[in-house]
């Protein structure tokens, strides 16, 4: 019931996506030259341009959602969001590394690698320093400094380059666009995340039993080594893919499972679904709204999607407070 | 206190002091800061009398004289570097760092500043006030007119509408010089549908819904970018796009700017 409201939501939130831009195309003309009728620049523009930018939003609001979802589920902890613990930041390292040393002209799955190699080295670490006792300091102690780290990296890699462009990019990493993308960008993507999609699903029954403490998991025949395997990488590919061509955006993540975890119960299996098509449905609207607020402007992403989110996470906080750590 | 002894010598010529030959007063070390500037100087001054040039002037992106360039000391627009140079001038930009000019002025260094140019008839106007400050008039008036006899016989008109399109979505309007040098080849700009005369960012979907007939965009840089992979965008892919053509030419307002009219008129040929 929950599942089929949300897919309504974010199918009406995709064909707003398709229908909103600078050029005030109007709606009947715009989808008929989505499918390749009317002439002159309108099907380029539908099919080219605003097209790959639906299909972005829709792809990197689902990893993102599902990435948060997971990694709360294994660590047991509502703050784990990899735009938070610096799981986005290692990603755009990587990606910045990967265009800045020429890896990602050199071969087309360059750069979405690059990005799930930072991005899996930034979960590991994480798992290994939060997973078994960490509590919820340890968890954003270390994901504070893996984010700082790799923003400092992403930074100095940019000012060094002595492409001039390089140092205005920044802003694009640290809060993600999806302007003017391709659909190259969709083909390079969505394989990667696809893939880490389906890793995750693979988590589902064992998230499950792990609510129950880690024992009673593994008596219940979890393998908890195979699961965070399976999560490590699933997560990497998921937010590697989908920062290296939309940038780091943060508080998704955390957004999403926290509002939906009331609607459809704490339930890792049923929370995981529910995640990744709010999570869709959240970065549609976001990229709608820069459209709307500043349609001339390359208004970033992570600003919209934080001055939602940050607000939330002060009131995960405070609830932490008052039930203690 | 250049200014204090030239206002001294001017006092002293009207009371007949000097003989004639002393009179004049030529700045004997200039040092440039900036890389406009940089090249308006080499154009113009005497031999011997530009001391040193930015680091930049020998930039092969950046600088059209890079060459020439290479014949100069460089300095890195530093106020403490220059006034250890000894220079009787500062030629700067005034976007030049404000700081900068401040100390020099206050250690009482003469600094002239030049604003850049935003059009083609700003190039004579620079020229004449490089002359001017160098105290090199008769230069100065060869260079401007053999540019502007160049610039008229250069001239086009009636080949459609370009749009200048640059790394990070960046569009430069009518009213900029590149703009200029755009309509000097013989074209129009899309403003009639993108607004923007001094540039700005422009969506790429509102480029392609101008459907310009030309679009004029820099080459591949050395060490890539994300910024310059819009330039490569599918939706431009088919379209006139006269690709890796602006380039140092289209910097500064120099009689360099011939050459890139003429590069986009051959291109479009």
């Amino acid at each position: 019931m929950t599942l089929g409201v949300l897919a309504l939501l974010v199918i009406g939130l995709f064909l707003s996506s398709l229908l909103v831009g600078p050029a005030g195309i109007p709606p009947g003309a715009a989808l008929a030259a989505l499918v390749g009728a009317g002439d002159g620049p309108l099907p380029i523009v539908m099919q080219e341009i605003r097209l790959p930018r639906a299909l972005l939003g829709l792809g990197v609001g689902a990893s993102l959602g599902l990435a948060g979802a997971a990694m709360q589920g294994y660590l047991r902890n509502p703050l784990a969001e990899p735009g938070l613990i610096g799981v986005s930041a290692a990603a755009a390292l990587g990606a910045v590394l990967a265009i800045q040393t020429g890896l990602a002209a050199a071969f087309a799955l360059g750069l979405p690698l690059a990005a799930l190699a930072g991005a899996a080295g930034a979960v590991a670490l994480l798992f290994l320093l939060a997973g078994r006792e960490g509590g919820t300091l340890t968890l954003i102690l270390a994901g504070i400094a893996v984010s700082a780290f790799a923003g400092a990296l992403t930074s100095l890699v940019l000012n060094l380059s002595p492409n001039p462009y390089a140092a205005a990019e920044i802003v694009f990493w640290l809060l993600g666009s999806l302007a003017d993308r391709s659909m190259t960008h969709v083909w390079v993507a969505a394989p990667l995340m696809v893939a880490g999609w389906a890793l995750i699903a693979f988590t589902a029954r064992g998230l499950d039993a792990l609510t129950l403490g880690e024992d009673a998991a593994e008596t219940l025949g979890v393998d908890l080594r195979r699961l965070r395997l399976l999560l490590v990488t699933g997560t990497a590919a998921a937010v590697g893919a989908a920062t290296a061509v939309a940038g780091a955006i943060g508080f998704v993540g955390l957004v999403v499972p926290h509002l939906l975890r009331r609607l459809v119960g704490a339930s890792p299996a049923r929370l995981l679904p529910a995640s990744a098509l709010g999570g869709a449905a959240m970065i549609l609207a976001a990229d709608i709204a820069v459209r709307v607020i500043l349609p001339e402007r390359d208004l970033k992403l992570g600003v919209v999607t934080a001055l939602v989110g940050a607000p939330l996470f002060l009131h995960l906080i405070w609830s932490l407070r008052r039930t203690g750590p | 206190m250049w200014g204090c002894v030239r206002g001294f010598r001017t006092i002293a010529l009207a009371l007949g002091l000097f003989a004639a030959p002393t009179l004049h007063a030529e700045p004997a070390r200039v040092v440039s800061m900036n890389v406009c500037t940089d090249q308006l100087a080499m154009l113009i001054a005497a031999p011997g009398q530009l001391v040193s040039v930015s680091h930049l002037a020998r930039d092969l992106g950046l600088s059209a004289m890079a060459e020439a360039a290479e014949g100069y000391p460089v300095n890195h627009g530093r106020a403490e570097e220059i006034y250890l140079l000894e220079p009787d001038l500062v030629l700067a930009s005034t976007f030049s760092n404000r700081a900068t000019v401040a100390m020099l002025r206050r250690v009482g260094i003469e600094v002239a500043e030049f604003p850049p140019a935003t059009a083609l008839a700003d190039i004579p106007d620079r020229l004449r006030k490089m002359g001017e400050v160098l105290d090199r008039g008769g230069a100065a008036t060869d260079r401007v007119s053999a540019f502007e006899a160049a610039l008229d016989a250069n001239r086009s008109a009636g080949r459609g509408r370009a749009a200048l399109y640059g790394p990070g979505g960046y569009y430069r309007g009518g009213e900029t010089l590149a703009g200029d040098i755009v309509a000097a080849a013989g074209f129009g700009t899309i403003s009639d549908s993108v607004g923007r005369d001094y540039g700005g960012f422009l969506p790429l979907e509102l480029l392609v819904m101008a459907e310009p007939d030309l679009i004029v965009t820099p080459g591949a840089p050395e060490t890539p970018s994300r910024s310059h992979a819009v330039l490569d965008h599918p939706a431009l892919a088919g379209r006139g796009t006269a690709r890796a053509l602006t380039n140092r030419d289209w910097v500064c307002g120099t009689p360099a700017v011939l050459d890139a009219i003429d590069r986009l008129a051959a291109a479009v040929e």
